[in-house]
């Protein structure tokens, strides 16, 4: 029989729609937990893709790729 | 018409909010930190050989107090390089375009450099104001001469910096314009142009790559003989 998981170590694919709510309202907003998340997705990037023993062009492609789709949306309406 | 070609260089703002500071800090994000590792990854790796040859190549000629600036010249080179060839992109904002950021980068290090000498060698780095061997009856005039050519490096390097960049983006976006203006009616010069454009950025590349070296060795240059 699994242990029941709380709430609050369930990752965002395992949480149910109606846990949503309360999920959401118990994450850290405080700028040092914002501060740990980037830092935290950060790292899974750069584990993935960087930090490899054959690390190829995609890894920094894909973070180029990106900048280049966010500054589109940035001068949408100058354009 | 003109006006609408001077858009990209206007500095983007989202509703108010001025993104120059996430553009100026992008590249912080390609420069992986280094872990303790005995063979790093291979972005590091090519890091590492790049920073290791541009400083070697810059502080040769500097004695062993100009090593002092190894660090600052090295990260400036680094900053102004990533930033050019980021501003390549398409849609991408190059804050180097902007003088004030360009002045705000060789202002204080130039003046840096000159009140390094006035104050550690005052008449060593004055005398750089006469070259040797002048004719008595020019040496008024040439001091003169010198002092103005002193004072105005900063802004050469400011202003070089800029219409070297904003000179490249401009020439971009009309060689671009013409072409896709000229495709509906005569192809085969819309090839022609696009031959040029494809040309041009190869240019632009290698303009990027070369101001951002030059702006670095000319403040070298300066502390040398300064320093």
């Amino acid at each position: 029989l699994p242990a029941a998981v709380l709430l609050k170590d369930t990752k965002l694919m395992d949480v149910k729609l109606g846990q949503l709510g309360s999920w959401l309202a118990m994450r850290d907003f405080t700028p040092g937990g914002i501060l740990g998340a980037m830092r935290r997705g950060h790292e899974r990037y750069y584990n993935k893709y960087i930090n490899v023993r054959k690390g190829g062009l995609g890894g920094l492609s894909m973070v180029l790729a990106g900048y280049v789709i966010l500054s589109y949306m940035w001068s949408y309406s100058h354009i | 018409m003109n006006l609408s070609f001077f858009d990209q260089f206007s500095s983007p703002s989202l509703l108010g909010i001025p993104l120059i500071l996430i553009s100026m800090t992008f590249p912080a994000l390609l420069l992986p930190s280094l872990d303790n590792r005995w063979i790093t990854n291979r972005l590091s790796t090519l890091q590492l050989w790049f920073i290791n040859l541009v400083t070697k190549q810059l502080m040769m000629p500097l004695d062993k107090k100009g090593h002092k600036w190894a660090l600052i010249l090295t990260s400036l080179m680094i900053f102004l390089l990533l930033i050019n060839l980021l501003g390549l992109l398409p849609y991408t904002f190059t804050p180097t375009t902007q003088l004030s950021m360009n002045l705000a980068l060789a202002f204080p290090l130039w003046l840096a450099t000159l009140l390094t000498g006035l104050r550690n060698q005052p008449s060593a780095s004055l005398g750089h104001l006469l070259p040797e061997g002048t004719p008595t009856p020019l040496i008024p005039a040439l001091i003169l001469i010198e002092t103005t050519s002193l004072l105005i490096r900063p802004l050469a390097l400011g202003v070089r910096l800029t219409a070297n960049l904003t000179a490249g983006h401009l020439l971009i976006q009309l060689i671009s314009t013409a072409t896709t203006a000229l495709f509906s009616t005569m192809p085969m010069v819309s090839l022609l142009t696009l031959l040029v454009l494809f040309l041009l950025t190869i240019l632009e590349v290698a303009v990027a790559m070369i101001q951002a070296y030059v702006f670095v060795l000319l403040l070298s240059l300066y502390l040398q003989e300064n320093i």
